[in-house]
Formats: structure tokens, C-alpha cells, sequence
């Protein structure tokens, strides 16, 4: 492993290590039994298998939006509009699943590709707003959450809304519209084996096409990469779609993979755990996978934790929030990277 | 319609639009002057939602408006200088931390708020303290002009008069012409002698200032309570009214007030027949329909010039 990798990986560890440590500081701080607490916290999801599982459950709506970010970030979009695809995704998904008959294979399928074309639409509106006149996709992707959101309700509540149940929740979905259960005693699902694919696909892609090369370029140097003859518009046009698409897969497999019935009232924030995921992995889609579970973990802990003691969960959005910010940090352990460069070049002299 | 039109040509929503913008308004404002130090403050919505809780908490613990609000502003200004220290001097991309600060507080909000109250969705068991009213005398009895900017809340003066001080501190002191040059070009900013890391410090500060204000103003103005989530996307809209104002005061104002006559609308019209669902996200369609507008103007601009 060469210098630069290894020094990148200590600092990720670093930053995930400072943040653990902050919140133990804050359950130290605040927490009634801060060893019991802990305990819940680090060792929680390894107690029971069950708890594993949730786990595993947990990643598999996060690798997808960790993908979406991860793609977007590589080509420099900082666009967070898979949160509300993946809310729209999840919607739409539902709305197959109700109104649809079809053979059991077919229809979740039917589902998670009518959510992808629905997110790649909405991406390519944003990505195209972004190629043609620069409008910041950042604050348009925000906006388009929330009116993906409004929109989402308004279709719900006026078609779909289950009225004889108690909470917000849609009509059943027929159940030939689910994902079937792949492991026993846990509730995941066959949307992990289409996740991993998708990983794999975008690391092809991403590292073995000329696509994906100049997707990479673009995002390492605007400039160089329009001065080389690559089109900016048609890069960014082509990372919002494929972003879309596995967004609108995220929501889709999710809502059917683990419910019976669409039961958002709120944004789910999974999309919005894309940034971080994306990050922690570096945007190498591969590394997604382990930074999906990472992430899972540490909330399934933090969940645990919350149902045995006094600590609310969100306490995990504090860490999020520093992990973001120590990695994002290029000047973050500027000091002992060029300490061991010297070294290195010393001990080679 | 006529029920529509009947809606809009009063008072009643002239005031509103007054009240609604405040908060806009003021997280515009601080995206202005962080812009003209060339450092972007993406951190605003986080700030304000941040601060509005800050505000109704130490409000209800001293029970004194203006301590709440002296809390709320000191929050903005500690989290705007946190970000610059990442931004500044760990060389964090502006826009990762501000994405970071905003996730730190949307959930530390929530984390606190249980903490102190046991309830995870509002602060409405909290004996918390409102900001007062203002009734101009004089200029409240002129027709309709007085009972649209008479009877707001003291922090939509303090907004008002914030407006002038910014343009004033921005053009007719040495300060606000440092920060400017810091953001035109820093190297030659440098060249002379500006101290540039101290000036964008500053800027990044004051930007939180406002943005505190624009908070407290949400939990003790505009309502009494903080409940999470209530910034709900306001501070984003402030960066593109400041985009769209095309970093000048008076453009600032008027696009803040654009987005301000959005919002009021997307509250009056809820008394007709129209679906509530689609009716809140006017103040999002109209933001980025006038994001698109400035964008392609300014597509035009740069095309006709080359």
C-alpha cells in the first residue's frame, strides 16, 4: 500500500475514532449509567443475531443512496436530491405494489424500475439546470426534496391513505409486490443482492469505462477535463441520471423489502446519509458497502441504546457531523502525513 | 379567484409578508456579508435552527426575552466561527461543512430538546419567553401603510435597520471596504497589508450573528415554542435570495421578500379550497423557478459578453 492510501485510511480511522469518542464524552456527560450506556452503544447490535440482522437490513437502503451520492460527488455535483427521491421512489413503489397486478417476480421489479425512471427524471431536470446555466444544484436539489415531499403527500393522502388504520399509512401492498425474506430469522431481503450488484456495477463503471474515467476527471479538474475535449453537460447529465436511478431503487426496495404499507410521514433522511457514506468510503463505490454497514451499525447501537437507557438516539447526528467534518478537513493531520513523507523519503535516500 | 384576489389585496397579508420575510430576511443578510469576504456560509439553516432553540431555552431558564436572544445570536456567532475554523484553516470544502453543520444540528437540536423537555418534537412544555411587539406610534395611524409595518415584532426593526447598518458597514466604512476587497481579490487584498483570515473570520461571525437573529425570531416571534425541523429550509432560501440578489443590499432585500410574499401566500391560502400538501411548497417552487431565472439571465449575460 503506497504512503498517500495509507495516510488517507488513518485519517478516516481518525475521524471515526474522535467522533465515537465524543460521543461517549456526551454519554459521560449526560447519561444516568454512562457504562451500561456504552456497552449498548459499541456491543449492542452484536448481541443478538437478530440484531445483526437489523443491521444488515439497515445498510441496504443505505449503500444505495451512499452509490447515488458517492457517483455525484466523484464528478464534484454536490447534490443531495436523493433524499427525496428516495421518498418518491419509496412512494411510487407503493403505488405499483397497490394498484398493479402482477406475478410475483415481475412486480417488485415493475416497482423498483418505475422509481429508478422517476429519480432519473427528476436528477436529469436537476443535472440539466446545472449543465445549461450553472444554477447551484445544491440549493435546487434542497428545494426539489421539498416539494417531492409535498407532492408525495398530496398523491397519498387524496388516493392511497388507509383510513381504517390508525397512523399514517397507505393501502397494502399486494403480496406479490415484496421482496422475498433471504435469511432466515432476520427480515433481510432480496434487495441486498441487487445493492451489491449495484455496487459492483458502478465500480465497472466507474473504473473500467471510458464513462466512468471521465465522470473521475471532470471531478478532479474541471478545467483540465474540458480542455481534453470532455463535455462538462454530458458528464453531468450522465451522473444525474445513473444517481437517479439507484436513488429511486433505494426508496423502491426499501419500502418493499421491509413494509407492507407506505408509512413515511416524513422524509426518511436516508438519502441525506449518502454525504457521509460517500465520504467515509473516499467515493469509491466498493468501499460503500463497508461504510453502509459502518454506518448501520453505529445507529442500530445508538437505537439499542436509546430503548435500554436514558441517551436519545439522534445523539448519532452529532458524530455524523464530525466524522463529515475531520474527513472533508484536508488539513487534518496535515502535519503527521508530511512527518511520515519525510521519513519515507529519508529512509529511501 | 375572487376570493383569491380579495386574499391578497389587504392588509392583513401586506403584514404578513412583512413578518414572514424577517427570518428570510435575516439569514440573507448573513449570507451577504460572508459572501463579500469570499467565504460561503452554507451552515445558515443549521444556524437558525440551532439558535432558535438556544433562544427559547435560555429564555425559559432566565426568564428574560433578551437573554434568549443574547443566547440565540451568541450560538449563531460560535457555530458560524466553528465552521470558518474548519473552512478557514482545516481547509474543509465550504460546502461539506456546511452540510455538516447542518446535520449536527438538526440532530442536536432534537438531542437536546429531549435532554431538557423529555419530548423530542416540541418545547411547548417550556415556559419560554416571546421577544414584545412594537406599535409605532404616529405612523400607525396612516392608512394601510401604518397597519402594514406598525405592530411587528421588535426583531423585524432590528432587521430593518440591520438592512441599512449592513450597506452602510459594507460602503461607507474601512472595514466593510476591507471585507470587499478580500472578496474581489485576495491576493491583492494581502498585497496591502489586510490582515484576509481576520476579515473572513469576521465576516463568517457577523454572518452568524444574523443568522442567530433570524433564528430567536422563529422560536420567539413568529411563535412561541421551538419544534424541530422549524427553520424548514428557510436558510437555503437565503442563499438563493442572495444568489439572486446578485450580492447587493437592496437586490438582497428584494429577493428576500419575494421568497417572504411566497411563504405568506402558502399561509393565507390555506383558507381556500386548496390542498394543504401542495400549498406548502409554494415558497420551494417559487425559490427555484427564481434561482432558474437569475441563472439563465446570467447564462445570457456572460454569452453576449464573450
Amino acid at each position: 500500500m503506497n504512503l498517500e492510501k495509507k495516510f488517507e485510511m488513518i485519517r478516516t480511522l481518525t475521524a471515526v475514532v474522535i467522533s465515537l469518542l465524543v460521543g461517549f464524552l456526551i454519554i459521560l456527560l449526560v447519561g444516568r449509567e454512562p457504562v451500561q450506556t456504552i456497552f449498548y452503544f459499541v456491543l449492542g447490535p452484536v448481541t443478538k443475531f437478530r440484531y445483526l440482522g437489523n443491521v444488515i437490513e439497515l445498510a441496504i437502503p443505505l449503500i444505495f443512496s451512499g452509490l447515488a451520492t458517492a457517483l455525484l460527488f466523484t464528478s464534484g455535483l454536490f447534490n443531495l436530491g436523493s433524499e427525496g427521491i428516495f421518498y418518491f421512489g419509496g412512494l411510487l413503489a407503493a403505488i405499483v405494489g397497490i394498484t398493479l397486478r402482477l406475478p410475483s417476480f415481475i412486480h417488485p421489479l415493475v416497482g423498483i424500475l418505475t422509481s429508478a425512471l422517476a429519480g432519473m427524471a427528476v436528477m436529469a431536470v436537476i443535472g440539466f439546470f446545472k449543465a445549461r446555466y450553472n444554477a447551484s444544484e445544491l440549493v435546487i436539489s434542497l428545494m426539489f426534496n421539498s416539494i417531492l415531499y409535498g407532492v408525495g403527500l398530496y398523491i397519498l393522502n387524496y388516493n392511497f391513505r388507509d383510513p381504517s388504520v390508525s397512523g399514517f399509512a397507505s393501502l397494502k401492498l399486494q403480496t406479490t409486490a415484496l421482496l422475498t425474506n433471504i435469511i432466515p430469522r432476520t427480515r433481510i431481503h432480496s434487495g441486498l443482492l441487487l445493492a451489491l450488484a449495484m455496487a459492483g456495477f458502478c465500480h465497472v463503471f466507474l473504473y473500467h469505462t471510458k464513462w466512468g474515467y471521465e465522470i473521475r476527471m471532470q471531478g478532479l479538474n474541471f478545467k483540465f477535463a474540458e480542455y481534453a475535449g470532455m463535455k462538462p453537460a454530458k458528464i453531468i447529465l450522465l451522473t444525474s441520471l445513473l444517481a437517479g436511478a439507484l436513488a429511486g431503487m433505494g426508496g423502491a426496495v426499501e419500502i418493499s423489502g421491509m413494509y407492507e404499507r407506505f408509512r413515511w410521514a416524513a422524509l426518511p433522511g436516508l438519502g441525506f446519509d449518502g454525504a457521509l457514506i460517500a465520504m467515509l468510503a473516499k467515493n469509491k463505490p466498493l468501499n460503500v458497502i463497508g461504510a453502509a454497514v459502518f454506518l448501520a451499525y453505529i445507529r442500530i447501537g445508538a437505537d439499542l441504546m436509546a430503548r435500554m437507557t436514558d441517551i436519545p438516539s439522534e445523539m448519532i447526528y452529532i458524530l455524523q457531523a464530525v466524522i463529515i467534518l475531520l474527513i472533508s478537513g484536508r488539513r487534518f493531520l496535515e502535519n503527521y502525513r508530511q512527518r511520515a513523507l519525510i521519513r519515507e523519503v529519508e529512509k529511501n535516500g | 379567484m375572487d376570493s383569491f384576489w380579495q386574499i391578497i389585496f389587504t392588509t392583513d397579508f401586506a403584514f404578513s409578508v412583512v413578518r414572514v420575510t424577517t427570518p428570510i430576511l435575516f439569514a440573507a443578510l448573513g449570507a451577504l456579508i460572508s459572501d463579500k469576504a469570499g467565504a460561503v456560509n452554507i451552515g445558515l439553516e443549521g444556524i437558525m435552527l440551532m439558535s432558535a432553540l438556544t433562544g427559547v431555552l435560555a429564555g425559559a431558564y432566565s426568564q428574560s426575552a433578551l437573554v434568549g436572544l443574547l443566547a440565540a445570536i451568541l450560538t449563531g456567532m460560535l457555530m458560524a466561527g466553528a465552521l470558518a475554523y474548519f473552512t478557514l484553516k482545516l481547509k474543509t470544502d465550504v460546502i461539506l461543512g456546511g452540510i455538516a453543520l447542518n446535520f449536527f444540528a438538526s440532530g442536536a437540536t432534537i438531542f437536546f430538546l429531549y435532554y431538557v423537555t423529555g419530548d423530542k418534537g416540541t418545547s411547548s412544555s417550556l415556559a419560554s419567553k416571546v421577544l414584545p411587539d412594537i406599535h409605532l406610534p404616529l405612523i400607525e395611524k396612516i392608512p394601510f401603510l401604518g397597519p402594514v409595518i406598525s405592530g411587528h415584532n421588535i426583531l423585524t426593526y432590528i432587521g430593518i435597520i440591520s438592512v441599512f447598518g449592513l450597506w452602510y458597514l459594507l460602503h461607507k466604512t474601512g472595514l466593510g471596504l476591507r471585507i470587499r476587497s478580500v472578496g474581489e481579490n485576495e491576493n491583492a487584498a494581502k498585497s496591502v497589508g489586510i490582515n484576509v483570515m481576520a476579515i473572513r473570520y469576521l465576516a463568517m461571525i457577523l454572518s452568524g450573528a444574523f443568522a442567530g437573529m433570524g433564528g430567536a425570531f422563529l422560536s420567539m416571534g413568529y411563535v412561541s415554542w421551538f419544534s424541530k425541523g422549524m427553520s424548514a429550509g428557510r436558510g437555503w432560501i437565503a442563499l438563493a435570495a442572495e444568489a439572486m440578489g446578485r450580492g447587493t443590499v437592496i437586490g438582497t432585500v428584494l429577493s428576500a421578500l419575494l421568497f417572504g410574499a411566497a411563504d405568506a401566500l402558502s399561509n393565507t391560502l390555506q383558507l381556500l379550497q386548496i390542498p394543504a400538501e401542495l400549498i406548502k411548497i409554494i415558497p420551494y417552487v417559487f425559490t427555484v423557478v427564481g434561482l432558474l431565472v437569475y441563472a439563465v439571465a446570467t447564462t445570457r449575460k456572460r454569452k453576449a459578453e464573450e
